[in-house]
């Protein structure tokens, strides 16, 4: 069935159907929906889940964090400054394995104040161990919360499924609602062998020494490694039962292209605008960063190496740098391809078609290395 | 006795120092408690004390928690638990009263507030000891800290009238001196549903420069000069449980190193404190 629903309500509708037994979160905007649908459902026992309203994003994470180390599934999602709040504790649910799903509308960071979208949020957490993937419509943003519950689970690594901010957030489309049965065909009911138990009792990350400490840090980075084949697999596993299928790296027109755009987010969709009618002369493609977190360096390094060259649309910067996927696309490509970064839009700024067919131009003028800010 | 035939769930090989009030509070809480339990450590002593992998001194459950979050990590398990249909499990937040009077001020009390069904443990050891002895909001007028090392000027937090504020069903005080006091308000806080907070007087022989052997005497003292009130509210009603004998303040503040700068002022100013707290109490009591 086909429903006209913002991001927020297709995140709250996927929620409501992996059916979590804990969710906590805490208001911002432009989450808040999010949250509020699913505390009126909660509310009317039209879902299971135990809604506990906390007084910050910090014990919002905590609050899953212990629903979660007890063996049960559990929910939260934020924005901007309520993830920044939640850093200690992201750190936390990585070290601890715990497979959490949690939903970032993506938005600016202050000072000063700026409630609009940008990635600043997501990619400023990027080194906490979480696994990150990105939406470009309603229907990603739905379609990716049992997605990411199937690879957290399997993978005992938490997921950050970012949406843009309002742009998705707030904008109602037409969007094929899942269902039930769907879901349950696709994902497993949890079971996490290190849940808390008296039977069995045991301390959960006690000290560790440094020989082991460092070991548990390797695993940690080893399991992210193998978690892409777990992503793939499970895009895979949705696309058999849904039909709408999900690759780690997508592509637009890139066939024959001799350049294209790198975006994550729903910016994507005004590229592929421009690309069909403001590039008539060039042929130029769209890649569509979907896993940020494990990073796809070999799909990247395949599909880019033949251009002559990229433009990384960035909206998120590390100062003194440069755009922090342009960061990550340089390392991935490792020179195979000349990868120039433009900042695109901090906090809102609109992007329009015809931006896009300019930063091309300017790209054209200008050597490998020197920042765009568009 | 009953100490004896309850149960030990703390076994040996802990890594406190000789003589910590607050493994002594943990041999009898988790006694008093039995072992269907889960226990919330956020950081603290109790961080080191509990052991480094794989070794462990007790034997139910523990999950450590970051500094000011472990009520909501309880919140956490204790909304897993009842999804799971296990409501006979207590969930017990052990926590120093770093967490508990400053950084995790918040998460207590909206823990407190939402009426979450754990009991929530501060072992009160009056300062930050596992960093090494500096002040917290809890350390009493007069004494000596790392960062008050001409003593500090401000009284502790009345963090017993902040948790009545809450309006929670259970609210107790213990100490080591008194077992038999702390496992009975233990048990009874077992059987209460809702936000229990139980306060526990933790001596800590490093902080407050004692003997290893003076931790059971010194708890015994605070009681009896009245400066720590061993009490309990139940549904808002103050009962005391030990009537002190009102030994002179001194008799406690003598024995330890952290007041050896106090003046007769000081004294005075601390014997006022109690003579105001007292008159509260019996006005309350009745
Ligand atoms: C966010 C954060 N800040 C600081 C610390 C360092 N730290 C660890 S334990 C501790 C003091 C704990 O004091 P208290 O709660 O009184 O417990 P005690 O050590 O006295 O048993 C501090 C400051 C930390 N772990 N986390
Ligand atoms: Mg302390």
């Amino acid at each position: 069935m086909k429903a006209v629903i913002t991001g927020a309500e297709a995140v709250a509708h996927a929620v409501r159907v992996v059916n979590p037994d804990v969710i906590s979160a805490y208001p911002i905007t432009p989450q808040t929906h999010i949250i509020e649908k699913l505390a009126e459902l909660s509310e009317r026992g039209e879902i299971k889940a135990k809604f506990i309203r906390v007084e910050a994003e910090i014990s919002a994470i905590a609050v899953v964090i212990g629903a979660t180390a007890q063996g049960v599934r559990a929910f939260t999602a934020t924005s901007s400054h309520g993830l920044l709040y939640m850093h200690e504790l992201l750190h936390w649910t990585a070290g601890g394995r715990l497979p959490v799903v949690m939903a970032v509308a993506n938005r600016a960071v202050g000072a000063p104040w700026n409630i609009w979208c940008d990635q600043q949020d997501m990619l400023s957490q990027r080194d906490t161990g979480w696994m990150q993937v990105f939406a470009s419509s309603a229907q990603e943003a739905m379609d990716l919360i049992p997605i990411s519950y199937l690879v957290a689970e399997r993978t005992f690594l938490p997921v950050m499924v970012g949406l843009d901010g309002f742009i998705l957030s707030h904008t109602a489309e037409p969007t094929e609602l899942i269902t039930p049965s769907e879901v349950e065909e696709f994902l497993p009911p949890p079971d996490y062998p290190l849940r808390l138990s008296h039977h069995d009792p045991f301390t959960l990350w006690p000290i560790l020494e440094p020989n082991l400490y460092h070991r548990q840090r390797y695993d940690l980075f080893k399991d992210h490694q193998k978690a892409l084949k777990a992503w793939k697999s499970a895009f895979k596993r949705w696309e058999e039962i849904t039909r709408r299928g999900y690759r780690a790296v997508e592509t637009y027109n890139t066939e024959g292209a001799k350049a294209a755009f790198i975006t994550a987010g729903a910016v994507s969709d005004t590229v592929k605008y421009a690309l069909d009618n403001l590039f008539k002369n060039e042929k130029v493609g769209l890649v569509k960063l979907r896993l940020f977190r494990p990073f796809p360096y070999d799909d990247i390094r395949e599909i880019c190496a033949p251009f002559e060259k990229v433009i990384v649309l960035d909206r998120a910067v590390s100062y003194g740098a440069e755009g922090i996927f342009s960061q990550e696309i340089r390392s991935a490509l490792g020179g195979a391809c000349p990868v120039q970064c433009c900042v695109i839009s901090m906090g809102g700024k609109d992007i329009t078609p015809e931006e896009i067919a300019a930063v091309y131009e300017k790209a054209s003028k200008i050597p490998e290395g020197v920042v765009i800010w568009s | 006795m009953e100490l004896k035939r309850l149960k030990e769930q703390m076994e040996p090989g802990h890594l406190a120092c000789a003589g910590c009030g607050a493994a002594l509070a943990m041999k009898l809480a988790t006694k008093a408690l039995g072992e269907k339990l889960r226990v919330v450590i956020p950081a603290s002593c109790w961080s080191i004390i509990v052991g480094r992998h794989p070794d462990t001194t007790l034997k139910v459950p523990v999950i450590h928690s970051t500094f000011e979050v472990a009520p909501s990590i309880a919140a956490g398990i204790r909304a897993a638990l009842d999804a799971l249909g296990q409501k006979e499990v207590t969930v017990m937040v052990w926590a120093g009263d770093g967490s508990t009077y400053d950084i995790g001020f918040a998460s207590l009390s909206a823990a407190a507030e939402r009426d979450e069904d754990i009991i929530y443990v501060c072992y009160d050891n009056e300062a930050y000891m596992n960093t090494g002895i500096q002040r917290s909001s809890s350390t009493p007028y007069g004494a000596w800290t790392t960062t008050t090392p001409y003593g500090k000027r401000k009284h502790k937090k009345e963090i017993i009238e902040v948790m009545k504020a809450h309006r929670i069903p259970y609210i107790a005080t213990a100490t080591v001196a008194y077992p038999e006091d702390m496992i009975r308000k233990f048990k009874k806080a077992k059987e209460i549903r809702g936000f229990r907070f139980i306060l526990v007087l933790s001596p800590c022989c490093p902080g407050w420069g004692i003997k290893e052997s003076e931790t059971v005497l010194i708890s015994r003292l605070a009681v009896e000069s009245g400066l720590f009130p061993l009490l309990e509210i139940e549904k808002g009603k103050l009962s005391i449980t030990h009537q002190p004998s009102f030994i002179p303040v001194k008799d406690y503040i003598a024995p330890q190193k952290r007041f050896a700068a106090l003046t007769e002022k000081d004294v005075r100013e601390i014997e006022e404190l109690v003579r105001q707290r007292w008159e509260r109490l019996r006005r309350e009591e009745a």
